[in-house]
C-alpha cells in the first residue's frame, strides 16, 4: 500500500512536470494513464504492489513483473522508434525475434567440444557463440529491410512484410521445424537472470534506452534522422546521407529485434519458431505511437516509447490479477489504448477544450 | 529428397495408372491422402505414421502434400478420383470450399474418409467417416485423472488455450462436465495462455501472485507448451512443480513426458497423431465389404507417472 501510494505519488508529480517543461510534453499521456491505471489497482487490488526481496536477493512482485515482461517491448519499440522516425516502419520484428531466438538456441545446444577453442571454457565460448550468432543474424535481416526500403525504394510497410512472412520459415528451417530446448544457465540468465535485485532484462532495456537516447540526442543523428522523417529529399540536398542513415535505422531496429529475441527465448528456455514474437511488432508499433512518436515521422521521442511499453504490459498484468475474463481480456486493452491514442492527439484536444469551454460561457450567460 | 522422391513416386504411379488399372488386378489396396502440410511436430508426426504404417501393410499409398494451400488439395483429391484409388482421406486445410470435389468423389464412387479435421458440408453424406481425437474427451479425462488421484479437495487453476479456438472451447467443457460433480474441486483461476510457452509463464507468474495463490494445488493447462512454461514460473516462485502444484494438461509432447519423469509434473493426456494404423484399419476393412464406421476415435492414452518410463520417451517421435 505504502509503496503503490509512492509509486503513484511519484508520477503524478512527474506528469505534473511533463505538462510544466516543453521537453516532457509527449510523456503526459501516457504517464497520466499509466498513473490512473494504478490508481484503479491500488484501490481494488491493493495486493498489486506487494514488493518481496526473496531469500536469493531479489524483488518479487507484480510491479516487477511488469519491469521484466515489458523490456521485450520496450527494447522493440526503441528501434520502432528511430525507424518511424524516418516515416518507415517494420513489421517484421516478430519474425526476427523469432529467427534470432532460433539461432541462439541452435548453437547452444550444440556438443560443447566444439566451442573448446584456445583454452577458454566451452560454456563460456558457446554461451558468447550463441549471442553473437542470434544478434548477427537479426543484424542481417535488419540490413536485408534496409536494403529493400531505402537502397531499392520499396514502401517500408511491404518490404519488410516479405520478412514478416518469410522469418517464421527461416526460424523454422534454423531449427529443423522443431522446439530446440535448451538448460544452458548462461543463456538462461538473460531472460531469467537477476541483477542488482531487478531482472536482468530491465537492465538491458534501460541500458538501450541510454545508449541510442545519448547516441541520438547528443550527436547530430538524431536530428537527421528527424529530418529525413520530415523531407527526405530537402535533407539530402542538404547534405544529408539520408539513404545511409535511414538504413542505419533500419540495422539498429534489426538489433534491439534480435536482443528481444534472445530474451524471449532465454525467458522461457527454448526456441519456438512459431510463436515466439507472435504479433509483438504491434505492440512495438503501438508502443511507440503512444509515447507521442508521429508514425509520419518527423519527430520522435524515446522515453515515451519507453513509457508506452510501461503502460500496455501494465493493462496486460492488470487484466490477470483482475482476473478478467480471457474471452473479453480484448476489450479493456482497447479502451485504454483509444483513450490514450485520443489524448495524444492535438485535434481531438482541442474540439474537447472548445467544447469545454463554450458550456462554460453558456452556463456565464445564464 | 524425401520430397523429390514422393513426387517421384506419385509421378510413377500417375503414368501406371494411365496404363489402366493393371494394379487393382495385383490386389494392392490404393489409398489417396492429401495431407495440409508441416506446421507443428504434431502434424509431422501424423504423416510418418500414415506413410509407415502403409508401407508395413503393403498398401499404396499416393501422399501428396498440401502446403497449407486448399486448391492444392482440390487438386490433389480430383487428380486421385481421376487415378481411381479405393479410398480418398485427407485433413482439410479449412473447412469449407470442398462440397464440390467431394460430390465428384461420391459420383466416382470412392469413399472420402477425414482426417484429424473435419468439413461442413450441407449433406454428411459425402464423406464415409471421420477419424480423429475428441478434445472434449481429452478435457474428461484429465478431469478424470484429478479426481482419482488428487481426491475430492482442490483449488485448480487453468492456463486456457487460444481464445476461441477449437481445442480450447473443446476441453474446458469437457474438464468442467466431470468436476460439476465434485463440489470440492473448483477452477478459481482462468486465464488464456494462447497455447504458447511464453503466455503460460506469464501468466503463471500472475496466478502465484494473487491472494489465492495458496489455493491453488492443482493446474491444468489445455496443451503441454503452456504446462511447461507454467512450470519455469512455479520453480521461480519456490514452489516445487509436480508437488506443491499437481499439473495436468493435455498433447504428450516429448519435453513433457520428460517433465513428469523428471516428477515435475504429473499428467498428460494424449491428442494422438499416430492414428495411421487405425485409418487403414477402416480401409482393410472397407474393402473386405465391411461397412464403413461413421466415426473413430482415435487411440489415445492418458500418461502419468505410473507408465512413463525412459524408453517410452525414446520412443516418442515428437
Amino acid at each position: 500500500m505504502l509503496i503503490g501510494g509512492f509509486i503513484i505519488a511519484v508520477l503524478a508529480g512527474l506528469v505534473f512536470l511533463c505538462g510544466k517543461s516543453s521537453h516532457g510534453r509527449h510523456l503526459r499521456w501516457p504517464l497520466t494513464a499509466l498513473t490512473l491505471l494504478l490508481l484503479i489497482n491500488l484501490i481494488f487490488k491493493p495486493g498489486f504492489f506487494t514488493v518481496e526481496m526473496t531469500s536469493d536477493g531479489y524483488l518479487y512482485g507484480s510491479l516487477i513483473d511488469i519491469l521484466n515482461h515489458s523490456s521485450k517491448t520496450a527494447i522493440l519499440a526503441i528501434g520502432m522508434t528511430l525507424v518511424m522516425a524516418t516515416g518507415g516502419i517494420d513489421i517484421s520484428v516478430g519474425s526476427v525475434m523469432a529467427i534470432s531466438g532460433a539461432m541462439a538456441a541452435t548453437v547452444i545446444v550444440m556438443p560443447k567440444e566444439r566451442f573448446a577453442l584456445w583454452g577458454l571454457d566451452p560454456a563460456a565460448v558457446a554461451f558468447g557463440a550463441a549471442v553473437l550468432c542470434g544478434l548477427l543474424v537479426a543484424v542481417a535481416a535488419g540490413a536485408w529491410n534496409g536494403f529493400l526500403t531505402s537502397g531499392c525504394g520499396i514502401q517500408p510497410m511491404v518490404a519488410t512484410l516479405v520478412l514478416m512472412v518469410a522469418g517464421r520459415g527461416i526460424a523454422q528451417l534454423i531449427t529443423d521445424g522443431t522446439i530446440i530446448t535448451f538448460d544452458d544457465p548462461l543463456l538462461s540468465f538473460i531472460g531469467n537472470g537477476h541483477l542488482l535485485t531487478l531482472p536482468f532484462t530491465t537492465w538491458i532495456a534501460w541500458t538501450l534506452f541510454a545508449i541510442v537516447a545519448l547516441l541520438t540526442r547528443k550527436t547530430a543523428l538524431g536530428l537527421f534522422v528527424e529530418s529525413i522523417g520530415n523531407n527526405e529529399t530537402a535533407s539530402r540536398y542538404a547534405g544529408i546521407e539520408a539513404r545511409g542513415i535511414k538504413w542505419l535505422t533500419y540495422i539498429i531496429n534489426g538489433f534491439c529485434a534480435g536482443v528481444a529475441g534472445l530474451i524471449v527465448s532465454s525467458n522461457i528456455k527454448c526456441a519456438d519458431a512459431n510463436h515466439a514474437g507472435l504479433y509483438l511488432e504491434l505492440d512495438a508499433i503501438l508502443a511507440t505511437v503512444i509515447g507521442g512518436t508521429s508514425m509520419s515521422g518527423g519527430r520522435f521521442y524515446l522515453s515515451g516509447s519507453m513509457a508506452g511499453a510501461l503502460l500496455i504490459q501494465t493493462v496486460a498484468t492488470m487484466m490477470y490479477a483482475n482476473d478478467v475474463n480471457p474471452a473479453v481480456i480484448a476489450v479493456p486493452k482497447a479502451l485504454v489504448v483509444i483513450v490514450v491514442c485520443l489524448l495524444q492527439s492535438d485535434v481531438f484536444r482541442q474540439k474537447l477544450s472548445r467544447r469545454f469551454h463554450r458550456g462554460a460561457a453558456q452556463e456565464v450567460d445564464a | 529428397m524425401k520430397k523429390l522422391l514422393t513426387i517421384a513416386l506419385a509421378g510413377l504411379t500417375l503414368a501406371l495408372a494411365s496404363c489402366g488399372k493393371t494394379e487393382k488386378a495385383a490386389g494392392k489396396i490404393r489409398v489417396g491422402f492429401s495431407q495440409i502440410g508441416a506446421e507443428s511436430d504434431w502434424r509431422k508426426a501424423a504423416t510418418v505414421s500414415i506413410q509407415e504404417e502403409a508401407k508395413k501393410r503393403g498398401i499404396d499409398l499416393i501422399f501428396s502434400d498440401a502446403q497449407q494451400k486448399q486448391e492444392n488439395q482440390i487438386k490433389a483429391i480430383r487428380s486421385f478420383i481421376a487415378q481411381g484409388v479405393d479410398v480418398i482421406s485427407f485433413s482439410p486445410v479449412v473447412a469449407t470450399g470442398f462440397e464440390d470435389v467431394l460430390k465428384e468423389a461420391k459420383a466416382a464412387g470412392i469413399p472420402v474418409i477425414l482426417f484429424d479435421r473435419k468439413v461442413t458440408v450441407s449433406d454428411d453424406s459425402l464423406y464415409a467417416c471421420y477419424i480423429g481425437s475428441d478434445c472434449t474427451e481429452e478435457g474428461r479425462r484429465a478431469a478424470r485423472w484429478v479426481v482419482e488421484n488428487v481426491g475430492e479437495n482442490a483449488g485448480i487453476a487453468e492456463l486456457v488455450g487460444t481464445v476461441g479456438s477449437g481445442p480450447a472451447i473443446e476441453r474446458k467443457k469437457g474438464f468442467e462436465e466431470i468436476i460439476k460433480d465434485h463440489p470440492g474441486l473448483k477452477i478459481i483461476k482462468s486465464q488464456s495462455g494462447d497455447f504458447t510457452r511464453s503466455q503460460g509463464k506469464e501468466v503463471m507468474e500472475q496466478f502465484l501472485k494473487s491472494p489465492e495463490r495458496d489455493q491453488i494445488t492443482v493446474l491444468f493447462a489445455h496443451n503441454d507448451d503452456m504446462a511447461l512454461g507454467a512450470i519455469q514460473a512455479i520453480e521461480e516462485a519456490g514452489k516445487k512443480p509436480g508437488k506443491d502444484i499437481i499439473i495436468v494438461s493435455c498433447d504428450g509432447v516429448k519435453e513433457m513426458f520428460k517433465q513428469i519423469l523428471a516428477g515435475k509434473a504429473n499428467c498428460t493426456v494424449e491428442c494422438n497423431p499416430m492414428i495411421g494404423g487405425q485409418l487403414y484399419d477402416v480401409v482393410e476393412g472397407y474393402m473386405r465389404g465391411e461397412p464403413i464406421p461413421e466415426r473413430v476415435e482415435s487411440e489415445e492414452g492418458v500418461f502419468d507417472s505410473k507408465n512413463i518410463t525412459q524408453e517410452v520417451i525414446d520412443q516418442r517421435g515428437y
